[in-house]
């Protein structure tokens, strides 16, 4: 395995028979992913795209040796669906679905932590590793094998990166969306240990937003304990300050969270950190050719 | 988010137990001079602006009244006013009581740690912002057990609480964490929490409520907020959408694209002003509808800025064009259009034959819609 999934990751999809369950299941197949098996409660016996469809993750798992699942569920049932997959040993759990309350989240999190399950998400794309799998939603037009590891906690923004990447000539070695609501499962300091051990990976690209602190964390780590060079972009460096939470929501964060205290931190960890979007696939370019030369 | 105002979160307080001062909302003159009169409100009472902006206090939509006619007349003086942007509807009438010490005390989210976490400080009844970090105790509580006896205890102590205030407090923090637990707060805030006699009063109350959580949650709905009426209707529809200064519309997938967006746009001197995500959506009609309710906004230009991935450009790409055919020509402003991603060269097609053109290249769309946006060419 390199980070977290590759030829050996079988997938059940949990709401597969719903539309998005349906559309992606079959993507996910196009990307060359063992999309094993599928589970809508009810509908036992049927197929999607070819893929049985269980009653329960335990069946699924027990029929097909599921061990991650693509989590299509709806917000309201998506808690239930969770602990139901982690309950039938699934490793690795990618929750699509958005609007997921944070406080179901809270608990998602220290249950599947509790039991070894990794969450990544949720409402997020998902994760891909190019020519082995992938398990989520990212169009897989834009992707093409290489040694960039992608971080995000963006979803279209990283398309958008990672296909500037394709289009400078590279490839990416993995690429995880970690999803941008305030409690997720995978956050940067989860993500980066993963590629510093990944022999596939020479460089990574890291993708936030304004909000929270996870790019300062990052960057303490990038700082202490990452050895390969690091892109980054910061989206909402001009979002105007209001509509913002309560007092008590600031002083946990202290001055940390905007746009500026993300870019510094990062710079002072060594990182280059683009202005634009487009900046990014042009510095990785820049850094590729550098490594080359070595 | 849903941000209840200070009446509407003590009405939650007293739900959980929480003792609050004695009050009643009142939305007229009449209706706060009977509260008074009534002996509902004791004398002499406070008078407060039921709005959901700060500063209250400074900005005078807090007054008092030691008769039922100043009640009325700070009632009448501050109903129908304009705080900071806001009408007051209501006003809250309490009781004044004799504060002995102001508390400070929270439940929110600690993103890093994934937990709630609980902060206390006895400097209450300030901005607790200017209150340095080493008088705020900070206790990330675990959502399995809950708030359990020793975090209670330990916040008494930073508190500085001894006697019966310390079973006061006992209860009173049991009820705000089930509260902030069941109602699906992002934030309960207390500030100032007020020691009178050998009780706990919470006179302020500060109540989020997270969106997602809105289907456990029907009763929420109705609360007005501080939205304009383009960002109700947005709400009702799931659109994403905020107005704020400036005269650009970004129409775009994502919250991460959006901001990007706004970013390019304000580098090449544009004052983006009307944001709409359209998130994820593979419904022409959904397209549409956000695109006319950018229209009623009345921006003058707009930047549609897609990248497709669950959202296919040619839905898009439909959409926009069937929005495009109702908007009446004097209505009409410069649109620059950007889609890229799962069937792309569809949407291109059906963009061009409605007479719009998209540009790939990010600088140059933006340039382009900066430049629309002066008027120019």
């Amino acid at each position: 395995m390199t980070v977290l999934v590759d030829g050996e990751t079988r997938v059940v999809v949990q709401g597969i028979t719903g539309h998005q369950g349906t559309v992606h299941t079959r993507a996910m197949r196009e990307f060359g992913t063992q999309v094993v098996a599928g589970v809508t409660p009810g509908k036992a016996g049927s197929a999607v795209e070819g893929v049985p469809v269980f009653d329960t993750v335990r069946e699924a798992v027990a029929k097909t040796g599921a061990n991650a699942s693509c989590l299509f569920v709806p917000a309201p049932f998506a808690k239930d669906a969770l602990i139901e997959a982690v309950d039938a040993g699934i490793r690795l759990s990618v929750l699509v679905t958005e609007h997921i309350p944070f406080h179901d989240m809270l608990v998602m999190y220290h249950y599947a932590r509790a039991r070894g399950t990794r969450i990544i998400g949720p409402n997020c794309p998902g994760i891909a590793a190019p020519g082995r799998s992938k398990v989520g939603i990212i169009p897989n037009v834009v992707f093409r094998p290489g040694r960039v590891g992608v971080i995000s906690r963006s979803g279209t923004l990283t398309y958008e990166i990672v296909n500037g990447i394709k289009e400078h000539g590279l490839g990416q070695s993995t690429c995880i969306g970690l999803g941008g609501d305030p409690v997720v499962g995978t956050s940067f300091v989860d993500a980066l240990p993963l590629f510093e051990r990944d022999p596939e990976t020479d460089l990574m690209v890291l993708v936030g937003e304004i909000g929270g602190t996870a790019e300062e964390d990052a960057a303490e780590l990038i700082r202490t304990s990452f050895s390969k060079p690091v892109v980054a972009y910061i989206a909402g460096r001009s979002a105007p300050p209001g509509k913002r939470m309560g007092h008590a929501g600031a002083i946990i964060s202290r001055g940390r969270g905007t746009a500026a205290s993300k870019v510094a931190a990062l710079e002072r960890a060594g990182a280059r950190v683009a202005r634009f979007p487009y900046e990014v696939p042009e510095i990785v370019a820049e850094l590729a050719r550098t490594q080359a030369r070595r | 988010m849903v941000k209840l105002t200070e009446g509407r979160g003590k009405e939650l307080f007293r739900k959980y137990g929480v003792a609050v001062p004695k009050g009643v909302v009142a939305g007229s003159a009449d209706d706060a001079a009977r509260a008074v009169a009534s002996g509902a409100v004791p004398l002499p009472c406070v008078i407060k602006a039921q709005v959901l902006a700060g500063g209250r206090g400074k900005g005078g939509a807090v007054r008092f009244a030691s008769t039922p006619e100043e009640a009325r007349a700070a009632a009448a003086a501050i109903l129908g006013s304009s705080f900071q942007g806001e009408t007051v509807r209501e006003v809250l009438l309490e009781e004044k009581v004799a504060i002995a010490r102001e508390l400070y005390l929270s439940f929110a989210l600690d993103r890093t740690a994934r937990l709630p976490i609980l902060m206390t400080s006895a400097r209450g009844g300030v901005e607790i912002e200017s209150v340095d970090d080493s008088e705020i105790e900070r206790q990330t509580i675990d959502p399995f057990p809950g708030l359990v006896a020793y975090e209670r205890r330990r916040a008494a102590r930073s508190l500085g609480l001894t006697g019966p205030l310390v079973g006061e407090l006992d209860r009173l923090l049991t009820g705000l964490y089930r509260l902030f637990d069941d109602e699906d707060a992002e934030l309960v805030e207390v500030n100032p929490l007020a020691v009178v006699g050998d009780r706990l009063l919470a006179l302020d109350a500060k109540v989020i409520i997270e969106d997602d959580a809105a289907f456990r949650h029907p009763e929420f709905a109705a609360v007005h907020d501080d939205r304009t009426p383009l960002e109700e209707i947005a709400r009702e529809k799931e659109i994403a959408f905020v107005q704020l200064e400036g005269n650009i519309g970004v129409i775009a997938n994502g919250a991460g694209l959006t901001m990007a967006t706004l970013d390019v746009l304000k580098e090449f001197g544009g004052a983006p002003g009307i944001f709409l995500d359209l998130g994820g959506t593979d419904d022409p009609k959904k397209v549409t509808e956000a695109f006319l309710l950018m229209a009623q906004a009345k921006p003058k230009a707009v930047f549609l800025n897609i990248f497709g991935g669950v959202t296919r450009c040619d839905t898009v790409a439909r959409g926009l064009v069937t929005a495009l055919g109702s908007v009446a020509p004097s209505e009409r402003f410069p649109l620059v259009a950007r889609i890229r991603g799962n069937n792309e060269a569809e949407g291109i097609a059906i963009l061009r034959a409605a007479g719009v053109t998209s540009v790939p290249d990010l600088k140059a769309s933006a340039q382009a819609v900066v430049a629309a946006a002066r008027g120019g060419p």
